[in-house]
């Protein structure tokens, strides 16, 4: 009977949801695009498509979506441009704060803070958006492109994201990610998964950022122990942009020239990616480097699997202290992969094809000036794991027509 | 849009009712459906200009409030007759369906801007409503509005009347809409106990630390007048339901994490709100807390709070670094 009722309210929710109820909302570009299109995003119902013309949007505040159910549509991430440069109050361009909500084929440009939100937005999808700095890498650019964060279920789908000051495309406190098909340029990083559980972060381009993609965990919030995660199959290439994060934030101590960096998470795998020409490393795998003091923290790298991946180059320029030296005693290359050395010996599970270079920090929050560095060795080539139960429900899939 | 157009008509008629009838506010329109597309639909005020409420509406103030660019903020509290607001120790006045607050912000004796509050059966909503040039009627703004105007302090500024999401990001907890300001610690004992006698409230509240008056400020400890400035200020968001929950940065009254409270805590997704510092309180040395230096920008971004601050408030920006500084 259970079945049956739990059918039935499905069923409705369906219909509830379908075309006969839902409406659309046209939205054009031109004068007085920052109440008109704010008043759509007020007034729209679940189901509702807020469609947006092509042409720009001047705005001069942020926009906020509290509808749930709701989709932002544009005429294409080159066709429709919500453009922030007069933009006056703080914050992001566009706020989202309900759930079930599709953000899809527009543009965001020149936002003072980040570029797109999303905050306790379950099931969210931005598909073929596109954030854009137009200036350029620069200090003075908001801080992440798109950032979900707090949310269950987040499907990021062939967006492309240009000059954040933080991380291009970011989703932190959540659970239940896919990250695939973007194009992520000159941010600081490039793609960054933190304090978040089950992603997928799979076939993205993320070229020319300081570095490429970063699973990271950090201590004193909300939600922690990150892990579970899966990094596959991406072209994560010539990241060697100086990093111009602003001081303070955890982004700002990456080196710039790293292609992936996991810090303190509980089960990453990396696996089947191409990295090309990271001049610190193409992989570095740490311990959280500062002091803390929250007690439910695990600053450390556990279980972080390294699969066959294609490493083309790198290594000859450490952007971190004692670099040079380092990298001369090694040849002038340093090997690929860059461990801390903390976490124990389950913490890195490299495949038996690809050097490591063991740092050997005698603790966690040590510099590299007490490295002892040596090459890793293997007795036998251990068993990758591939992390179950990772990515968006598959059911997402099915608001977006390809 | 059609509904909203029959809305207005109904509530067009009814407040041409409530002016007949005298100075009843009418409870239709904070209950019913729709939105009120005028203030004086409501019937809150006996004389709107002059603000001097409707009888049932009780003025109020807050012992530290939020600033707001040094508006004149005149605040009200309704509840319908025959109903009771229940005590809920220190915290926020459980105020019942069919209750309101309100609040009104003047410039140079002008009024900007008032702000409903209205609980009804699915919950609160928050609605900005925006003054005419010649001060006769409020009409309802859903996504709005920016007026240049300057601040006592001198400052011109473009000044921001929230849309209603914006009410929602200050007056959300957990994705509801719940009011901020009547918290039994941020009221006087005097006003709670009047509002017993006039048997709008079952019970006078125990608080056992109450906000200390803003006026008092040089007189209390500094902390004190600190906290009770971050609680009226920041922790609206700042709290562990709110818009900035995710900061692990929490500025209510009662916190007593040193860290969440900011001590030795590390900016997590501040960009450059940091202003290349590291900590968002270092004690002793409010010149590198991140706390005071988003006080001090006007830069969006940076600036603290994100919604409702286009210029400087020196006493509070004072109060903060006097904290700070006096902290080991």
């Amino acid at each position: 009977m259970k079945m049956t009722t739990a059918l039935i309210v499905a069923a409705s929710a369906l219909a509830l949801a379908g075309p006969l109820h839902a409406k659309t909302i046209d939205v054009p570009a031109g004068n007085n695009a920052q109440s008109r299109l704010q008043e759509a995003l007020i007034t729209a119902q679940p189901g509702d498509v807020v469609q947006l013309g092509a042409g720009r949007f001047a705005l001069s505040d942020g926009l906020s979506l509290d509808a749930g159910g709701v989709t932002v549509r544009g005429a294409g991430m080159d066709a429709t441009v919500l453009d922030f440069s007069a933009q006056k109050g703080a914050g992001e361009g566009l706020l989202v704060t309900a759930s079930d909500v599709t953000l899809r084929d527009f543009a965001v440009e020149n936002t003072h803070g980040d570029g797109i939100k999303s905050k306790g937005a379950n099931n969210v999808i931005y598909y073929r958006i596109r954030v854009t700095w137009t200036g350029g890498p620069k200090e003075t650019n908001g801080a992440y492109g798109i950032y979900p964060v707090s949310s269950s279920n987040v499907l990021i789908d062939g967006c492309k994201v240009s000059g954040a000051s933080d991380a291009g495309i970011y989703v932190g406190q959540s659970v239940a990610i896919t990250v695939r098909y973007n194009y992520v340029e000159q941010s600081v990083a490039g793609i960054e998964i933190e304090n978040s559980r089950d992603a997928l972060v799979t076939g993205n381009l993320v070229t020319r950022n300081t570095g490429g993609i970063l699973v990271f965990d950090l201590p004193n919030l909300p939600v922690m122990g990150g892990g579970n995660t899966l990094i596959e199959g991406n072209m994560v290439i010539d990241n060697d942009t100086p990093n111009f994060a602003p001081k303070g934030n955890i982004v700002a101590s990456v080196p710039r020239g790293t292609g992936i960096m996991v810090m303190a998470n509980d089960g990453v795998t990396v696996l089947g990616n191409t990295l090309a020409n990271h001049g610190t490393a193409q992989v570095m795998v740490v311990a959280y480097p500062k002091a803390f003091t929250d007690a439910r923290y695990n600053p450390y790298p556990r279980n972080i699997a390294l699969g066959y991946n294609t490493y083309v180059g790198g290594g000859d320029a450490p952007g971190f202290p004692g670099g040079a030296q380092l990298a001369k005693a090694f040849g002038g290359t340093l090997p690929p992969v860059i461990w801390d050395g903390l976490g124990g010996p389950k913490a890195l599970l490299p495949s038996a094809d690809v050097k490591v270079l063991n740092l050997n920090l005698p603790a966690q929050g040590a510099g590299v000036d007490q490295a002892k560095p040596a090459l890793l060795s293997f007795t036998a080539p251990p068993m990758i794991a591939v992390p179950g139960n990772v990515g968006a429900p598959a059911r997402l899939e099915e608001r977006i027509v390809r | 849009m059609k509904w909203l157009a029959a809305s207005a008509l109904l509530f067009a008629a009814s407040a041409v009712a409530a002016a007949g009838g005298g100075t009843r506010t009418n409870d239709d329109a904070i209950v019913g459906d729709g939105f009120a597309p005028v203030l004086s639909a409501y019937g809150f005020f006996s004389d709107a200009q002059a603000q001097r409420p409707a009888a049932g509406v009780t003025p109020y103030r807050l012992q530290t409030p939020l600033w707001s660019d040094g508006a004149e903020k005149q605040r009200f509290v309704y509840v319908p007759g025959g109903k009771q607001a229940r005590s809920r120790g220190a915290g926020l006045l459980d105020l019942p369906v069919g209750s309101a607050l309100i609040k009104s912000f003047r410039f140079g004796g002008r009024l900007i801007e008032t702000r409903v509050l209205l609980h009804r059966a699915g919950g609160w909503i928050a609605l900005p409503y925006l003054w005419n040039a010649d001060q006769s009627e409020a009409r309802l703004v859903l996504a709005g509005a920016r007026v240049d105007l300057t601040t006592p302090a001198g400052a011109a500024i473009s000044y921001a009347v929230p849309n209603k999401n914006q009410c929602k990001e200050c007056h959300g907890a957990a994705g509801q809409v719940v009011p901020i300001g009547p918290k039994a610690r941020n009221l006087s004992a005097e006003w709670l106990a009047a509002f017993k006698r006039a048997g709008k409230l079952d019970a006078v509240p125990a608080v056992a630390r109450r906000v200390p008056l803003w006026e008092d400020r040089a007189a209390v400890p500094v902390a004190d007048a600190a906290r009770g400035y971050l609680d009226a200020n920041c922790a609206h968001c700042h709290n562990p339901d709110g818009a900035a929950s995710n900061s692990g940065l929490t500025l209510t009254w009662e916190e007593t994490d040193p860290v969440k409270l900011g001590v030795g805590k590390r900016p997590v997704a501040a960009g450059r709100g940091s202003g290349d510092l590291q900590f968002d309180v270092v004690p002793g040395d409010p010149d590198h807390s991140i706390l005071a230096y988003r006080m001090a920008s006007l830069e969006g971004g940076i600036s603290m709070p994100e919604l409702g601050r286009a210029s400087l408030d020196p006493a509070g920006q004072a109060i903060i670094r006097g904290w700070i500084a006096g902290m080991r």
